[in-house]
Parts: C-alpha cells; sequence; structure tokens
C-alpha cells in the first residue's frame, strides 16, 4: 500500500523577477514501510522536497498525499502524527538551554499525550540512550547523542513516515554506523517509512530500497539499489554521480 | 628528501578540570609527497596542522623537540619571523571557504595581497598573476572573479580561490585541513584534482587532514591514522585496506559500501589501551 504520494511537485521561493523554482515537476511514491532515498548534489532541492512535504516551504503547487489522504496546505492537526522529520545538524536543531527532559516532555505535552514521564524514559530507551542522558544539555552531549536524541523527538508523537534530512552527514563515520543502524532497528520494530536526503550514495544505498537521483530540482531517476549496486544507472548524471563517489 | 621534520609535538590546553592535552608526543616527516593524516573529530589532527605553522593562540600551548623546516627549527622563530614563513614557506587550506575569506575585500585584492606580501611586484604584475593563478585552479571567467565578493561564489569556487591564494606565493608545503569536506561529491573530484596537479608540478610535500578514508586511499602516498592525539598506525596509502590496528580497521568496517551491501554495520568499540599505547613514529 501506498503510504506517501508526490505528484507534479513544485516549490518556489520568492516571485516576480527573483523567483527561484527549487523543485520542479517531481513526482515518486513511497510504500508502507520502505526507504526511499533522494541523493544530489546541494542546491538541486532534495531537502526541499522534504520541507514542503513537512510544511516548512509555503509556496508549493501540485499534489502530496499520505496514506491516503491528500494535503492541505493549512496541515491538519493529525497530520504531524503521522509525518516527522529528523534534520542534518544535530548542533543546530536542539534549544541549548532546555535539558533532555523538557525536549521530550514538550514535544510529547503538545502532541496530547498524558503519561509522559513513562514515555520519556521509553523514548530515550529506544534510542539506545537509557536515563541517565534525561536531565542532561545539548552541550553534555557528542554528536553522535545529540542526534539520538533529535531522533527521539521525532518519535514522540508515534509517526509512521519519518523524514530524513541528511542525518549523518555532520556525525564521524564510527558514529554514522551507530545512528545508520538505530534507525535499521527502529524502522523494523515500528514499522516505520523513510524518506532519506543524503549526499553519499553508499549511505542512501546501505539504507534504501529506491532512490530518486535529483539535479537542477528535477527529479533525473528513479532507480531501485540492486540498479545502483550494479551501476547500471540509464540517466548520464546519475553516471556521473555514481563515478564520483566510488 | 625531508622538507619538514616534526618531533614529539605536544599541543596542550590548560582548564578548569586540568590539562587538555590535544596532541600527544606525535613524531613524523614529510618529503615531497602527498602525507595523509586522518582520525575523528577531536583526535587532534586539525591541532597537528596548525601547531606546525605556530597557529596555537595562547592559552594553548605547543612544544616540541623539533619542527624543522628544511633543517631550520620552526620553534626557536619569534611571532615576526613565523610570519615569514607562513604563506610564503608553508601555507594552510583551511576547511570551509565561507569562513576563511575576507567577507569585504574582492576576491581579487586577497589573492594580490597574498601575491604581494611576499614578492615585490607593482600591482600590475600582481594583478597579472592573480588572473593566471585563478586559471590555474579552473575558475571560468577569472576576470570577473576578482571583482567579485566571496558571498557571491558557490562553496566550490571559494574553495578554489582558497588554493589560487594560498599557492600563489609558491610555498614548498601545502597542508590542507578538510579542503573538500564542505563541498558536494561530483566538485570535491574537481578541487582534489587541481590540488593534485598543483602538487606535483611544484614538487611541493602536501599534509593533506581528512576524516574521509576512501578519498585518503586514493588520493595520498601515505596515511599517519591518528586518536586521541597520537599516531596509532602508520601505512602505505594503498595497502590503507589492509591496515592492522584494530581502530583503523573499525573506522574501515563502519562505512556503508555500495558493492557490499550488509543488514547491519559495524560499530567501532574502543580500547581504553589504544589511547594509552605510545605513538607510532612517522619518520622515515
Amino acid at each position: 500500500m501506498t503510504m506517501l504520494t508526490i505528484e507534479n511537485l513544485c516549490v518556489w521561493f520568492g516571485g516576480g523577477r527573483d523567483r527561484v523554482d527549487a523543485v520542479r515537476q517531481a513526482s515518486f511514491h513511497v510504500e508502507r514501510g520502505a526507504s526511499f532515498g533522494l541523493v544530489g548534489e546541494s542546491g538541486s532541492g532534495k531537502s526541499t522536497i522534504l520541507r514542503a512535504i513537512m510544511g516548512l516551504a509555503p509556496n508549493w503547487s501540485g499534489r502530496i498525499s499520505v496514506d491516503g489522504q491528500p494535503v492541505t496546505k493549512k496541515r491538519q492537526k493529525g497530520f504531524y502524527k503521522t509525518v516527522q522529520m529528523v534534520f542534518q545538524d544535530p548542533y543546530a536543531s536542539l534549544h541549548p538551554r532546555h535539558s533532555v527532559d523538557q525536549v521530550l516532555g514538550e514535544t510529547l505535552h503538545l502532541h496530547g499525550f498524558r503519561d509522559i514521564d513513562a514515555r520519556v524514559v521509553k523514548l530515550l530507551d529506544d534510542v539506545g540512550l537509557g536515563g541517565k542522558f534525561r536531565f542532561r544539555y545539548p552541550h553534555q552531549l557528542s554528536g553522535g547523542q545529540r542526534q539520538r536524541v533529535a531522533i527521539a523527538r521525532s518519535l514522540a508523537a508515534e509517526p509512521s513516515i519519518l523524514l530524513l534530512d541528511e542525518p549523518t552527514s555532520a556525525l564521524d563515520v564510527s558514529v554514522q554506523a551507530e545512528i545508520l543502524n538505530l534507525l535499521t532497528d527502529l524502522r523494523l520494530e515500528q514499522k516505520l517509512t523513510y524518506v532519506m536526503v543524503s549526499h553519499d550514495l553508499s549511505v542512501v544505498g546501505h539504507m534504501c530500497e529506491q532512490l530518486a537521483v535529483m539535479k537542477d530540482g528535477e527529479i533525473v531517476e528513479i532507480m531501485d539499489v540492486e540498479t545502483l549496486r550494479n551501476a547500471q544507472a540509464r540517466h548520464s548524471y546519475s553516471r556521473e554521480l555514481l563515478a564520483a563517489s566510488i | 628528501m625531508t622538507l619538514l621534520d616534526v618531533e614529539n609535538l605536544w599541543v596542550k590546553f590548560p582548564s578548569r578540570q586540568g590539562v587538555f592535552e590535544a596532541v600527544r608526543g606525535v613524531s613524523f616527516t614529510l618529503g615531497r609527497e602527498r602525507l595523509a593524516i586522518v582520525g575523528e573529530s577531536g583526535s587532534g589532527k586539525s591541532m597537528t596542522g596548525r601547531a606546525i605553522l605556530q597557529l596555537i593562540r595562547p592559552p594553548g600551548i605547543v612544544t616540541a623537540d623539533q619542527v624543522s623546516l628544511e633543517g631550520v627549527n620552526l620553534m626557536q622563530k619569534t611571532e615576526r619571523e613565523m610570519r615569514d614563513v607562513r604563506g610564503k614557506r608553508v601555507s594552510m587550506v583551511m576547511q570551509d571557504p565561507k569562513f576563511s575569506l575576507n567577507p569585504v575585500m574582492t576576491i581579487g585584492q586577497q589573492i594580490i595581497e597574498a601575491y604581494r606580501l611576499h614578492n615585490k611586484a607593482n600591482k600590475s604584475i600582481a594583478y597579472e598573476k592573480a588572473l593566471s593563478m585563478l586559471e590555474a585552479v579552473s575558475i571560468r571567467d577569472p576576470k570577473r572573479v576578482m571583482r567579485a565578493y566571496p558571498h557571491e561564489m558557490s562553496g566550490g569556487m571559494g574553495q578554489r580561490i582558497m588554493i589560487a591564494m594560498m599557492l600563489i606565493p609558491s610555498p614548498e608545503i601545502l597542508i590542507a585541513d578538510e579542503p573538500t569536506s564542505a563541498l558536494d561529491v561530483s566538485v570535491q573530484r574537481q578541487v582534489l584534482s587541481i590540488i593534485d596537479t598543483l602538487v606535483t608540478d611544484r614538487g611541493m610535500g602536501l599534509i593533506f587532514i581528512s576524516h574521509d578514508l576512501n578519498l585518503v586511499a586514493d588520493f595520498c602516498d601515505r596515511v599517519l591514522i591518528m586518536y586521541s592525539g597520537r599516531i596509532v598506525e602508520v601505512c602505505d596509502a594503498k595497502n590503507l585496506h589492509e591496515a592492522k590496528h584494530p581502530y583503523t580497521r573499525g573506522l574501515l568496517n563502519s562505512l556503508p559500501r555500495l558493492n557490499a551491501p550488509r543488514k547491519k554495520l559495524d560499530v567501532l568499540s574502543r580500547d581504553p589501551a589504544w589511547s594509552e599505547a605510545p605513538s607510532v613514529s612517522g619518520r622515515v
């Protein structure tokens, strides 16, 4: 069953003379429980697609539907219980003066949960942090631990789709492996659907079953990982990208 | 031939919790080769590069038995004497062009300044030099770029401009501190091949600081692997994939590979003994 459908999505910034078309006519769909990758250079519009799905890019046209329901311009309340996002830079996406407990507690409160105390403990356990991190502040955590907190925050609403915007590009390779393993485990345990943006083809190859290659705001090719592994990309740009990253 | 000889280099930062040792007794030599220093963040690789140029500011403390550039010990030089070394003999390309170029000077002014600080030349000669240097780093339309400000440049162009600026005084050694980690893969290769041609043509020594093991294996001749301020292993870049130290092995195995899919990636388990073991010498 299709979990997320994007049809003819266009996203633009500015207007008149200064209008920039960041995404043009992008279409793809992601099955329930699948993991979909978006790759491309910086400025190719891959993160913008995620931001448009989340409602962080106000100017868009086309059709986005989540779990069969079309997404309206003004997001319904239930939307954020289904779709959550993890941002690129764990150093910038956590409030420096809120403890882990506050970050997770506030999120849970906003989603209308009652048993906040028990849920904070469970969330921390789920992302492999444990109770001793509960009252720490972001500056007392390493980059990998912060990204775990960010993942815990996105899981607070018990979503079914997680949008991952370069979740490991700010981390060392050894920490990257830990976070990627965590994401793999969480996807199996909680039956999550992933849309993952990365500039690293080998990370996408590890995490996703299908991927789209983007260039200048357009999706030039959608292929499955087997095609990527066997280097059978059809479009010349995807081949170029593949050659550069091996 | 040895260009640079570093022996027992330490970098320390006194703090309220005691002295923090960022680099702990590192020794290596550099000839006319491409030497890589790899490690995770916090392993002391950037600090090693900075310490060579005496760019560690107080309260940081740098000590070494010697850091000698063609037989002259840099540790005994005064700040004024060091200024003749920086740029002219040893220069450094920093990680992010956004923070390393002067935002209120045009690119032309900055490159011309770099040239004229070390060479007696009038402005028009310096301008011509700067122009040809920009061409050497494959920048299209160098005349326009000379007039432009750094914010008008993309990351890849900014990094190439930094390289042009660092190479224009014709140094003997180039220290490149993660020169490509802020760039896209496709641009990365381009910038690397520019560094490579320039370094080979001029017979320079290159110290390439990076966290990317695959890149280093392709691009360099010799690799020093650093862990918590010490060198844990030295090997030839082409044999990097047969490295023996468990830390290097762990780093290599934690990388996802396109041609070898796995359900789970190996996670590095750190052994406290690694940081206790004495530093391996990278001297030839």
